[in-house]
């Protein structure tokens, strides 16, 4: 309840209004120098353009990953249990699953450029599919409702029990691929001889997507702290009118 | 530009749900926010 | 009195053999919808030389799919009548819980198992021998013991509430991927389809016996969080 003299507090502080300052900015150059002002790579051609956006969502995703993992143990060690942990590992979760889709869909329409096919059955990428697959499924999990510490501790387990079974997957993937000994020619991220523009684009890239990284997930963990007030508050309503019912 | 339809596609859903994404956010902060009490909010 | 951790473990694992051998759901329902997966895949797949070099994967794609059904099943018994619900509130160790659970769930998988095998060998004509036989038979056991600690697992935290049960599978195929991967390469081997030697196939097996470690362990530590309310 704030009356018209207090200023609106909102989601946003000075903190965060400075990453999203930093991201636009960012962002904005990779926008402009990925489309316009780089040149066309020697090998790839016009395909490396992907690249500038590729690149930094796929590390954003692998990021948020590892946030939402480390979130979750800080969680779980904690004594208090303090739900500001649980927060951040959704809000990153939620996040890291966004962009996943993104890197998925930048990555298939470059293989289709490069490769011919929009899919092949590399490590990296199917594990990349299975780390999509469990977000998705971590997403399901904190979504099954009871109180914000119910919450938490399911979500926490499964976030961890992921982080075990992701590097499982993967190694699984590459002893199953190395029988097939096809020779990648050119993988995503390697083999390229950038020039000065270019790396510097990737780079301020990746940059500018962890600085919206954080921009979201602070936003996003301070929405959720919002709903889980606002769920506590409707319950001591609730159980204030029926004390008053009971009294009257 | 090459394969223009493929990178605009790409830089264009790309940007397209950041973008989105933002709004989204900034909307859905601002619409709690008016529901929610300041001492719930830490962050101020 | 507190029960140790192995006689909790024993009378769940007793509880549940017994309450199938009673009830035979498993033997009524779950193996004649495997059995008839494999026929399916016969269906789909129409020929007999694919049939034979993808044997393996066909007997682990079934096993998985009955899997669900399985894992459903085994906690439907304990959410019925909040048998689970008394147990923690009995204060029973929930590490017992996890152990008897998985225990009862690894037999009724071999049997399952069994049965895919066998199925493999009469409709998709693999044949097994020799060393071929030692292979099947540690990849057989590392592979189910896997899966019974990541079901019981990943089952008991989506048993009971409505709206859970649909979110088994999508849980549990990311987690067994694995030993998807790993014993249907372990069970070629044994069958030496497509020229592979029985050799080949341990390395595989090396890897079933890591997840199933690895998650026994977390299944251990973790079971207690995921049952509680």
């Amino acid at each position: 309840m704030s009356t018209e003299a207090q200023t609106f507090k909102g989601v946003g502080t000075p903190a965060t209004r400075m990453y999203g300052l930093m991201a636009i900015v960012a962002l904005g150059w990779v926008l402009l120098g990925g489309l316009i002002f780089t040149p066309e790579d020697a090998v790839q051609g016009d395909a490396v353009r992907i690249m500038y956006v590729h690149v930094p969502t796929a590390w954003i995703a692998y990021l948020a990953f590892i946030v939402t993992g480390v979130a979750s143990a800080c969680w779980m060690i904690g004594r208090k249990h303090s739900l500001g942990f649980d927060r951040v590992a959704g809000a990153s979760a939620e996040v890291g699953v966004v962009f996943m889709a993104m890197t998925l869909l930048s990555g298939s329409l470059w293989g289709r450029i490069t490769w011919g096919t929009f899919w092949v059955w590399d490590p990296r990428l199917t594990t990349t599919a299975f780390m999509f697959v469990t977000y998705i499924g971590y997403l399901a999990v904190r979504g099954l409702g009871g109180t914000a510490q119910q919450r938490a501790r399911r979500s926490s387990v499964i976030a961890l029990l992921a982080v075990l079974e992701i590097p499982l997957v993967h190694f699984s993937v590459v002893m199953w691929r190395s029988l097939h000994q096809r020779a990648t020619v050119l993988s995503p991220d390697g083999d390229i001889k950038m020039d000065g523009l270019m790396l510097f684009t990737l780079l301020f890239g990746v940059f500018g997507f962890s600085v919206l990284f954080a921009w979201l997930v602070s936003h996003r963990q301070r929405i959720m702290a919002m709903q889980d007030a606002r769920q506590t508050s409707a319950l001591d309503v609730a159980v204030a009118e029926r004390l008053k019912e009971a009294q009257a | 530009m090459n394969h223009a339809g493929f990178i605009i596609a790409v830089y264009g859903i790309t940007f397209g749900v950041i973008v989105g994404l933002a709004i989204y956010t900034i909307r859905q902060g601002r619409n709690l926010s008016r529901t929610v009490a300041d001492k719930d909010k830490p962050w101020t | 009195m507190s029960m140790s951790v192995s006689r909790i473990a024993r009378a769940v694992a007793a509880k549940d053999l017994r309450i199938e051998l009673r009830s035979r759901v498993v033997s009524n329902q779950v193996l004649p919808f495997s059995g008839l997966v494999m026929i399916m895949f016969a269906f789909a797949l129409d020929n007999d030389d694919v049939l034979q070099r993808v044997a393996g994967g066909l007997v682990w794609l079934a096993t998985l799919f009955s899997l669900f059904i399985l894992v459903q099943r085994t906690f439907a018994v304990e959410t019925y009548d909040g048998a689970l619900d008394s147990l923690r509130v009995a204060g029973v160790n929930p590490q017992g819980i996890f152990i008897g659970k998985s225990v009862a769930l690894f037999v009724q998988l071999l049997v399952l198992e069994l049965v895919l095998f066998v199925a493999a060998v009469v409709l998709y004509r693999v044949n097994v021998n020799g060393s071929g036989v030692v292979l099947l038979v540690t990849c057989v056991l590392c592979a189910t013991a896997g899966l019974a600690f990541v079901g019981t697992l990943y089952g008991g935290l989506t048993a009971g509430a409505r709206g859970r049960e649909t979110l088994l599978p999508l849980l549990l195929l990311p987690v067994v991927a694995p030993v998807l991967i790993c014993a249907t390469r372990a069970t070629e081997s044994a069958f030496r389809s497509g020229g592979v030697t029985v050799g080949e196939g341990w390395p595989w097996v090396g890897v079933l016996a890591v997840f199933a470690a690895v998650f026994g362990l977390g299944g251990l530590l973790s079971f207690g969080s995921l049952i509680e309310e």
